[in-house]
């Protein structure tokens, strides 16, 4: 056991700390400070420096564009971005879609999609969920019919996707869909690539508790997608989704952002952190889990070598959700009567924190049930880690 | 950054868990070995010397196996997994500790010298009635001078104490500050009897009683500190030892205790309390092995916050493990025969052995304005 990173890491962190810092626009890595909504071209643009510098899909095979990292370089790169208040890479490109390409799909989509993906040319949208598919996914009914005619191979898809994130801005869809109804429910379903701009396609927006449009539905009316974008083999999707869940173990814990947020909610409190011993408390206990939960996924990440996630993994998807939504809670009550000033402009006397600070609590109540509920999680530690 | 033992690291372990672990493998002998005195089994204690386990933190020279503190860890936590009632914590880590830190020459090879050998029991009396885990005294007074000095007062509990050969007490200092001496027990009025979690403790009574200054003399109120943040850190290595069992033993009672014609484990309300208990578990074995290693290379403000906030985290996770085992076992826990409430009881003496949760919480609010966020790696 030993604590400190070797040089080589260290030497490692430095130039991702020189990179984030210096190559993304200040005024990007602001607005993530300042909790503000990122435009759709600021992700972008964050997204293609990444990519630019080789920092966008580290973890892909080399061959397209990984680098190779071991999980604790991965680790460190994750907490650097996020302490360095960079957007991360789009995680429907970075960590979902691309990975299952490389992973499972042809050498012709390997071409055609991964470099785009990389750099965020597509901008890729999940369609996994459905109004009664959610954390029992393979319950979906989206539907894809293989027809075989004189305008060439295709699957005709019809149904609903929902919880679309930022599906507004969505080029591309990857969706899990039926291929075959007559069979266990997992053993059904395929996996495909749509072009949003296919008619039949419909996006609407849900409005959140927050007030913002982050999600969507996504309907299928008769849309036809070429056979060629299936994904790896018919039926076999729900491999591949689990390979897509699963394949993560770096970054399901959000402990930069949480910690670089209640670093800042110290400063915004101010006096007040000296003033009232209950507020003083409140910030030692939410620190001293974030440390635990830091340490635990260092842990993970350092002592992973066989392959196999570390039992301990689960913690941090559950634990990380749970501080992230502590943290904006307390935000909200530091920010007192200003909580209420969701809706104040750029001529308001309050700080702008103050008003962003119930929107992104309210947010931030979907960290716990998206992603497999923290309900699941839980169900995952009795089953999988006590024998439960 | 490497959170793993290395292959001598895990021979000790193996080597303390094959004595150790076989020898408390059956709760009974643990109940029947802390029903008599003086409280654990003096052969057991004899083979942990012979083991080297004894001498672990102390030097070659001292009579040690020059070792360090994840050694020491690896012996804690073995002890906490069978909730062994060898004084290992009170007599090695904690007094033996203090010599190591503040003994002369002669000291530190007389006194170290027996306690790696199993020869002889070191306690160190410290604690005051009222007084609430601060690293000086008041009640007990020295006055004197040179090596001619004498005590007066009471330290109450003293773990170890009516069973120890040498003691080593902290004293107020005619001139201010906390002094530390060694003292022989038999000219002290001692009364013994057991702790809540079947370990012993006494009343140390002190009336004009001999006492050698430990070292060079004078304040030793930081050397008292170190000491006692190197004790909560192992002391929490020990609360992680007997936390995994706890969550272990319940996980596999649910498996197997049938209500109502089916096992616990049918009842979700039951297998997501348990889930959280490991997040506990995980969460404190994270945090108290990193106070470990800052133990090993940190500065004595590192190893203070390192101690501070493994406290804080095993306090809370101890609690809840604790009292989750108790209840998910329902009444088969709350009896002296079976061994989940002793556990329970165990997690509350260390609890309490060097500053309870919110202790460390009021020490960590203190300064909490001085830093933006905490980083474990520097």
């Amino acid at each position: 056991m030993h604590l400190k990173l070797s040089p080589e890491d260290a030497a490692f962190r430095e130039e991702l700390r020189t990179y984030f810092t210096t190559e993304i626009p200040q005024e990007i890595r602001d607005a993530v400070a300042q909790r503000r909504e990122l435009t759709k071209e600021q992700i972008v643009t964050a997204h293609k420096i990444l990519n630019k510098g080789g920092y966008a899909v580290p973890h892909w095979p080399t061959e397209w564009g990984g680098r190779g990292w071991t999980d604790l370089q991965r680790h460190i790169w994750h907490e650097e971005l996020q302490r360095a208040n960079v957007p991360l890479p789009l995680v429907f490109n970075s960590s979902m879609v691309g990975p299952v390409i490389a992973a499972f799909g042809s050498q012709e989509q390997k071409e055609k999609f991964l470099p785009a993906t990389a750099n965020l040319d597509i901008w890729w949208s999940q369609g996994f969920s459905e109004p009664d598919a959610g954390s029992d996914l393979a319950s979906l009914r989206t539907t894809a019919e293989y027809v075989e005619d004189e305008s060439g191979a295709r699957f005709v898809v019809n149904g609903q996707k929902t919880w679309t994130t930022l599906g507004q801005y969505g080029d591309w869809i990857f969706c899990l869909v039926r291929t075959d109804p007559d069979v266990k429910k997992q053993a059904g379903i395929s996996f495909l690539l749509i072009d949003m701009t296919t008619p039949g396609v419909t996006v609407r927006p849900i409005e959140l508790i927050d007030g913002g449009h982050e999600v969507n539905e996504v309907w299928f009316e008769d849309v036809q997608v070429p056979a060629e974008n299936l994904v790896g083999e018919l039926n076999r999707g729900w491999d591949y989704a689990k390979f897509l869940l699963g394949n993560e173990r770096v970054g399901v814990a959000p402990v930069g952002a949480t910690k670089r947020v209640l670093a800042s909610a110290k400063e915004w409190a101010g006096d007040l952190v000296a003033e009232d011993p209950f507020l003083a408390a409140r910030f030692v206990e939410l620190e001293n889990e974030l440390l635990a939960l830091e340490l635990t996924a260092l842990r993970v990440s350092a002592n992973s070598a066989d392959g196999k996630p570390h039992p301990a993994s689960s913690v941090l998807k559950l634990k990380g959700t749970e501080l992230q939504q502590a943290v904006s809670e307390l935000v909200v009550d530091i920010a007192g009567p200003g909580a209420i000033a969701s809706g104040a402009g750029e001529g308001s006397d309050l700080e702008h924190w103050q008003a962003r600070s119930t929107p992104a609590y309210l947010n931030l109540r979907k960290a716990s049930i998206y992603g497999g509920s923290n309900e699941v999680q839980r169900q995952i530690i009795a089953r999988t880690i006590l024998g439960l | 950054m490497d959170f793993t033992y290395d292959d001598e690291q895990q021979a000790l372990r193996d080597a303390v868990r094959g004595l150790i672990g076989k020898k408390y493998s059956d709760f009974e002998t643990r109940r029947q070995t802390v029903a008599a005195d003086p409280g654990f089994d003096e052969t057991t204690w004899s083979r942990l010397a012979e083991l080297g386990a004894l001498g672990l933190p102390f030097s070659e020279d001292d009579g040690g196996a020059g070792a360090g503190p994840i050694e020491v860890a690896i012996v804690a936590q073995e002890l906490g997994r069978v909730i062994a009632p060898e004084p290992y914590l009170t007599s090695v880590v904690l007094a033996g500790g203090l010599v190591a830190d503040a003994g002369s020459d002669t000291q530190r090879a007389e006194i170290l010298g027996a306690l790696s050998a199993g020869e002889s029991i070191l306690a160190f009396a410290h604690d005051e009635p009222g007084s609430r885990w601060a690293p000086t005294a008041s009640k007990v007074t020295a006055s004197g001078s040179g090596d001619a000095w004498t005590l007066t007062g009471v330290k109450e509990p003293v773990l170890a104490g009516a069973r120890a050969d040498t003691l080593i007490v902290s004293a107020a200092l005619p001139e201010g500050g906390t002094g530390l001496f060694v003292v022989d027990p038999a000219n002290t009025d001692r009364t013994g009897y057991p702790t809540n979690d079947g370990g012993r403790a006494a009343r140390i009574g002190f009336n004009g009683t001999a006492a050698v200054p430990l070292g060079v003399g004078g304040d030793a109120t930081s050397v008292i500190a170190t000491g006692l943040d190197r004790a909560r850190i192992i002391a929490a290595n020990q609360a992680v030892g007997a936390m995994e069992v706890s969550l272990h033993a319940t996980a596999s009672y649910l498996t197997s205790r049938k209500q109502f014609g089916v096992t616990l484990n049918t009842f979700q309300a039951l297998n997501f309390r348990a889930a959280d208990m490991y997040i506990s578990l995980e969460l404190t074995r994270s945090i108290v092995d990193w106070a470990t290693m800052v133990l090993v290379e940190g500065t004595s403000e590192e190893i203070a916050d390192a101690a501070s906030r493994a406290a804080l985290q095993t306090s809370r996770a101890s609690r809840h493990i604790g009292q989750e085992a108790i209840q998910l076992h329902g009444g088969i826990g709350m009896t002296a025969e079976y061994s989940i409430g002793s556990y329970t009881s165990h997690l509350t003496a260390l609890d309490h052995l060097f500053g309870d949760g919110n202790h460390h919480l009021r020490v960590l609010a203190g300064k909490v304005g001085d830093h933006a966020d905490v980083d474990p790696l520097g």
